[in-house]
């Protein structure tokens, strides 16, 4: 009785954990000793005491092994909660990504006309280069990137994603 | 004792320590002085609350912790130094994370501002233990102490148990802070679900009403949940007259000499536990997890059946094997519900159904699987074993193991009828585990007889603690069923690698009886099968800790087995099948 292998699927989780040193190292090494993917975290502090933090993890991984990161996540024991915002309904994810392009003439100025089209910021600017600021979600990220590459992209730097649940409801 | 409600006395660091661990309940610590807990050690030495066993090797403390707690179901409690300290401990811990024991590990650490300088005798405790532990705490203020402690053993013993290590830096212990009563602290987010949901409950019995096939599979989930619980388990396998199998670690669960009980199940397992998980109709995982060694080839898994799975730790669910009925919550309450479920509502199971099943499973009991060949001259490793057995059947006895052929025959051929009796490194499968746990069973159990059935080669991975069983005048037993080889090696390599014995043999072994008498204790021989009661006898009556060195058949091999890879109706019953069940390459891999 073999069973088909089942699909692939991209999570986005919010984590919300204690403060205190080491609990990143925790949930990164949790990952890697098990051999879950991570593929974007990100990490900071939520709480107007400072407290607590919230990590946002993008995974991927059958539906049972989705199912394992969230269980071993939440026996950690600086970890408050963890929500599948993919599981549980609508969310918004955002992204910030800072590319630096460099080029003269005609690609110099294609890159600022794409720029424009995507909304992005004009950050820094010197007669040779500019560095674009851009958020939004990681596939717009991703296009513009892939545009940006053939247009003199020499640096890029991107924030991981950060994401909340749509609706009045907060965890 | 603590007075009436007092707030926060102050003391030193190393008071602290102390004073958390005697308002934990603890009387007894496994530790091994060093620079980095010398404050510790002094307090220690000003007191007499709380009794301190000197092991010979810091690994040896936690097996020794890990025996304490396993067979009284409290906390073991290890103290060690920064540093080597630490690493030694490392695979006490590994173990006891794997086979779910509570423990509280204390180690010293380098001076606060000296941390992260490459310091003499440090390193990194809780990076190192992070994956091997529950959880760890590295404390940094002095007035956190005794909080961090109290937290320590309530992660250590509350859910899936575990082992938790608190690193506390020198300066610490010298220095004065401000002491948290135990009752003040209680952890913020852990709190493991106890109580199953009351839905899942009915639904499950209404599984076991309906159910023509089914097989309880108790695991090492109901001994942690604890002795009551085992009765609980008891009692529901009773009511219902079901078959009930139990892994390595869950034997003693459910008594062995019931009927309803069919033995091992899993790579070692008796024929009739096997087949009866690979036949059931409906399976009920009461606290196991579905470990590799039970399962054999996932996608051949008891193909038949829907599953309940009982278990405290969400994480064990759907881990390897999907389950058509979880429920989270501690044994000992779910089997109490289900129990009280089960009267409620008169459940009157399929009789026809249960008798053919029982047919079926008669059956295969009469294959009678653990048969062997006897020899009136060379002494079989089961022969003694089953000498043994006949010799504490009855009595007041705890089993150690070490890790081999050796540790599976002694979980075929010696029958539990209580929980806590019979410990044996089974997720870790470390080596060097039964000399030191049988010191701490036998620290927690002086009266009682203690016996370590061990490997020739597993005994010297930890044979230093002789040393702690003379200090101390324990009188363990070592059992060795010395094959000269690392036989459980030596089967695989046999049966897998065409018979290249590569690096297997026990060779230049030190005389056993000779080893015995250096460390003060009683060392004794059996060469053929005759002598063999006669040994027991006086190893038995014997005051002192003694090492038997039991010579048996260097090439007998562990059956049944299911090879790697293999399904469980793919069992192989001994050695004649062996030239027709070529194992594939897949399942070479697996270990
Ligand atoms: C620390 C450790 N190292 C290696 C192993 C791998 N291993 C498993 S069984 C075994 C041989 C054990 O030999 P022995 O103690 O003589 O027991 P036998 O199988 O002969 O009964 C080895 C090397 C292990 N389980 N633990
Ligand atoms: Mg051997």
């Amino acid at each position: 009785m073999s069973r088909a292998p089942e699909a692939i699927e991209r999570h986005t989780m919010a984590v919300i954990v204690d403060n205190e040193p080491g609990v990143l190292a925790r949930v990164i090494g949790l990952f890697s000793g098990r051999g879950y993917n991570i593929e974007s975290l990100t990490v900071s502090s939520v709480t107007e005491d400072g407290s607590q933090s919230r990590i946002n993890v993008v995974t991927s991984g059958t539906p049972m092994v989705i199912e394992q990161i969230k269980a071993q996540l939440q026996r950690l024991v600086p970890i408050h909660s963890v929500h599948d915002l993919t599981a549980e309904g609508a969310h918004i994810e955002r992204e910030l990504a800072l590319v630096k392009v460099v080029g003269k003439g005609a690609k110099r100025v294609e890159a600022l006309r794409i720029a424009d089209i995507f909304g992005a910021k004009v950050s820094d600017t010197t007669v040779e280069s500019f560095v674009f600021s851009l958020t939004g979600s990681p596939e717009k990220l991703d296009s513009f990137v892939e545009l940006m590459r053939t247009l003199g992209q020499v640096e890029l730097a991107r924030s991981g994603v950060v994401a909340i649940a749509r609706g009045a409801k907060a965890i | 004792m603590a007075a009436a409600k007092e707030t926060a006395p102050r003391m030193t660091g190393a008071d602290i320590v102390l004073r958390a661990l005697v308002d934990q309940g603890v009387d007894v610590i496994f530790g091994y002085p060093g620079g980095a807990v010398l404050p510790i050690y002094d307090a220690l030495f000003k007191q007499n609350s709380i009794r301190h066993i000197l092991v010979r090797q810091e690994g040896g403390a936690v097996h020794a912790a890990e025996g304490y707690a396993r067979s009284t179901g409290k906390v073991g409690v290890v103290l060690v130094t920064s540093g080597p300290g630490a690493t030694n401990s490392v695979t006490g811990l590994a173990d006891a994370l794997m086979d779910s024991v509570p423990i509280v590990c204390l180690t010293g650490q380098v001076p606060t501002h000296l941390i992260g300088n490459d310091a003499f005798q440090e390193c990194d405790t809780t990076g190192i233990t992070r994956s091997c532990t529950k959880h760890n705490y590295l404390v940094k203020d002095v007035n956190k102490l005794a909080r961090v402690l109290h937290e320590a053993f309530a992660v250590a013993r509350s859910g899936r148990p575990g082992p938790v290590v608190v690193d506390i830096p020198k300066d610490l212990q010298f220095a004065t802070g401000d002491y948290t009563l135990r009752e003040d602290v209680t952890l913020k987010n852990y709190r493991p679900q106890l109580k199953g949901d009351p839905e899942r409950i009915k639904a499950a019995v209404a599984m076991l009403a309906a159910a023509k096939r089914p097989l309880f599979y108790i695991g090492g989930g109901a001994v942690n949940s604890g002795v009551d619980a085992c009765k609980l388990v008891t009692k529901l396998v009773r009511t219902t007259g079901y078959p009930a199998t139990m892994t390595l670690m869950g034997l003693g669960a459910f008594p062995a000499s019931d009927k309803q009980s069919l033995g091992m199940v899993g790579m070692h397992g008796t024929y009739e536990s096997n087949l009866a998980m690979h036949g059931c109709d409906l399976m009920v995982a009461v606290g196991a997890r579905f470990d590799d060694r039970v399962t054999g080839r996932l996608d051949a898994f008891s193909p038949g059946s829907k599953k309940i799975h009982i278990d405290i730790d969400p994480s064990s669910i759907n881990k390897s094997v999907r389950v058509d009925l979880p429920i989270i919550g501690d044994v000992g309450s779910v089997i109490g519900d289900i129990r009280k479920e089960w009267a409620r509502i008169k459940v009157k199971p399929d009789a026809k159904a249960l008798a053919a099943w029982w047919q079926q499973i008669e059956g295969w009991r009469a294959v009678d699987c653990l048969r062997f060949k006897n020899t009136p001259d060379v002494i079989k490793p089961q022969f003694a074993l089953q000498r043994l057995y006949e010799a504490i059947r009855g009595r007041d006895v705890y089993i150690t193991t070490e890790v081999g052929q050796h540790q599976m025959w002694a979980a075929q051929f010696l029958r539990f009828e209580e929980p806590m009796r019979w410990l044996t490194s089974g997720g870790l499968g470390t080596m060097g585990y039964g000399l030191p746990a049988a010191v701490g069973v036998q620290i927690a159990h002086p009266k009682s007889l203690v016996i370590d059935v061990a490997g020739e080669a597993s005994i010297l991975m930890n044979i230093q603690e002789m040393g702690t069983a003379a200090q101390y005048r324990l009188p363990v037993k070592i059992f060795i069923l010395n094959n000269e080889y690392m036989g459980m090696v030596r089967q695989w390599q046999e049966l897998l690698h065409g018979s290249r014995y590569s690096e297997s043999y026990s060779a230049a072994l030190p005389d056993f009886v000779k080893l015995a008498e250096a460390f003060g204790a009683v060392g004794m021989r059996a060469d053929k099968p005759s002598d063999l009661d006669g040994l027991i006898k006086d190893m038995i009556a014997c005051p002192k800790a003694v090492i038997a060195d039991i010579r048996v058949a260097k090439d007998e091999n562990c059956y049944p087995m299911i090879p790697g890879g293999k399904a469980h109706n793919e069992i192989l019953l001994g050695p004649p099948q062996k030239q027709e069940q070529k194992v594939s390459e897949e399942g070479m891999v697996l270990v």
